[in-house]
């Protein structure tokens, strides 16, 4: 019971810590696709208190509830986006042993935590009773729905290789040979997984639910001071979580030569974030009807042909178990 | 269930964390707000009228097609776990699931709801 309590609390420390530096490594990796410098002024060298200054400007900046509101809606989103955002890190094994519950039916808890979130974005943008707000969540649902079921088949590509929802039992079937090098299948299934998880997490291309030119800033135009924080901070956290799944799953988790499992770890999951948004600042954005076709057209069938295919080879007794 | 347990109190630290720090807010921050303020935004004109309109119907039809994949998605948990020890007999009932939805999804793709208008 301690235990849990102190590792609850030493885990939410820990990703709150790492998601708030998040920010900051996407705001230089940012600013050096496009030649700029980034955030340099607070903290030498390299800026490198900007979050915590970030954290204190938001912190003590007014808080505006439009009249019109929704008020209890419109209070109680940005706490039911966050809950699903930060849950979904309880199941993620850092290191073999390190990690807050490394459930049997880990991915499940996962998948089923993390799709969570669309309620809170939706309370938010119908609680703020702005037509910005409100149609931008209305997109946020239509396209997060229709790329879920594409990113739970191909999450489930490493499941059927492994034999198991277990994320560390993934982990270690995976020892020699990391899924994303699996012949053929692994490499088209991590594809795939990007793809769903940049329209998952709104991200550009797929960001017509924030477009900056026709929405303002999408659900949340009408939060300000730490409620905006919150949501900010549900959404990186959501991206980061999303790209340990990632890592768990296509690149082996913990496993590598040399360095301690959870640096290992973290360096996946790093990469899957910067892979992210590189696609961001390289691509424009797609219209909603293309969007909706790409993923009911082309990624559902082709994610379940891969899956069925996989599923043959494995009934043939390929795969990988640990 | 121990390690629900722990789930559990990091889910009740998180709520803590979120109201703690909202609260902590609302101590710092200045409250000077007037009606202009509290209008809602709609890129400084006066809104007219309310957000909370009719919208198309478009969006029912894609929530209808995602449940209908969504309880595909729960089949395919179980099926995946134990595939391996059930062997290719697995398989087939699984491709005769598949095959049925494929009907329903060609139906969906020739009544036009997969094209977003």
């Amino acid at each position: 019971m301690m235990r849990d309590v102190l590792a609850a609390f030493v885990l939410l420390n820990v990703v709150v810590l790492i998601v708030t530096y998040l920010t900051y490594v996407e705001r230089k990796f940012a600013a050096r696709m496009q030649s700029r410098i980034g955030p340099y002024r607070v903290g030498r060298p390299h800026g490198w208190l900007q979050p915590i200054a970030d954290a204190i400007k938001l912190l003590i900046k007014e808080d505006i509830v439009p009249a019109l509101a929704d008020r209890p809606v419109y209070n109680l989103a940005p706490i039911v986006f966050l809950l699903p955002s930060l849950l979904i890190f309880a199941t993620i094994p850092f290191a073999p042993g390190l990690g807050l519950a490394d459930l049997n039916i880990g991915i499940l808890f996962f998948l089923a935590v993390s799709s969570l979130e669309i309620v809170g974005l939706f309370m938010g943008g119908w609680g703020s009773n702005n037509k910005y707000a409100l149609l931008s969540a209305m997109r946020a649902v239509n396209q997060i729905i229709s790329y879920e079921v594409p990113f739970v088949v191909t999450a489930l590509i490493p499941v059927l290789l492994a034999g198991s929802l277990k994320l560390s039992t993934i982990v270690q079937a995976q020892e020699g040979l990391w899924f994303v090098a699996y012949p053929v299948i692994g490499q088209l299934a991590f594809v795939a997984f990007i793809v769903a998880t940049i329209a998952s997490e709104n991200r550009v291309p797929f960001d017509i639910l924030e477009a900056e030119s026709e929405l303002v800033a999408g659900f949340r135009v009408e939060y300000s001071g730490m409620k905006f924080a919150l949501i900010q901070l549900a959404e990186y956290t959501h991206m980061f979580g999303v790209s340990c799944l990632g890592a768990l799953l296509f690149l082996g988790g913990w496993l590598g030569p040399g360095l301690p499992g959870w640096a290992w770890f973290l360096l996946k999951a790093l990469f899957i974030f910067l892979l992210v948004t590189w696609v961001r600042w390289s691509f424009v954005r797609i219209r909603v009807d293309q969007i909706l076709g790409l993923s009911w057209k082309v990624l559902l069938p082709a994610t379940l042909v891969l899956l069925m295919a996989t599923g043959f080879w494995v009934a043939l007794g390929g795969g990988h178990v640990a | 269930m121990s390690e629900y347990l722990a789930v559990l109190i990091y889910a009740a630290f998180i709520i803590a964390f979120a109201v703690i720090s909202l609260g902590v807010a609302a101590l710092l921050r200045p409250t000077r707000s007037y009606a202009a303020k509290l209008q809602n935004y709609e890129c400084g004109a006066e809104p007219i009228g309310e957000a909370w309109v009719q919208f198309p119907v478009g969006f029912y039809l894609v929530a209808l097609v995602f449940l209908l994949f969504d309880v595909l998605a729960i089949f395919l948990f179980p099926w995946a776990l134990v595939l391996r020890e059930l062997g290719l007999a697995a398989f087939w009932t699984m491709a005769l699931f598949l095959f049925i939805l494929l009907l329903g999804w060609l139906y969906a793709y020739r009544e036009g709801i997969l094209e977003w208008k």
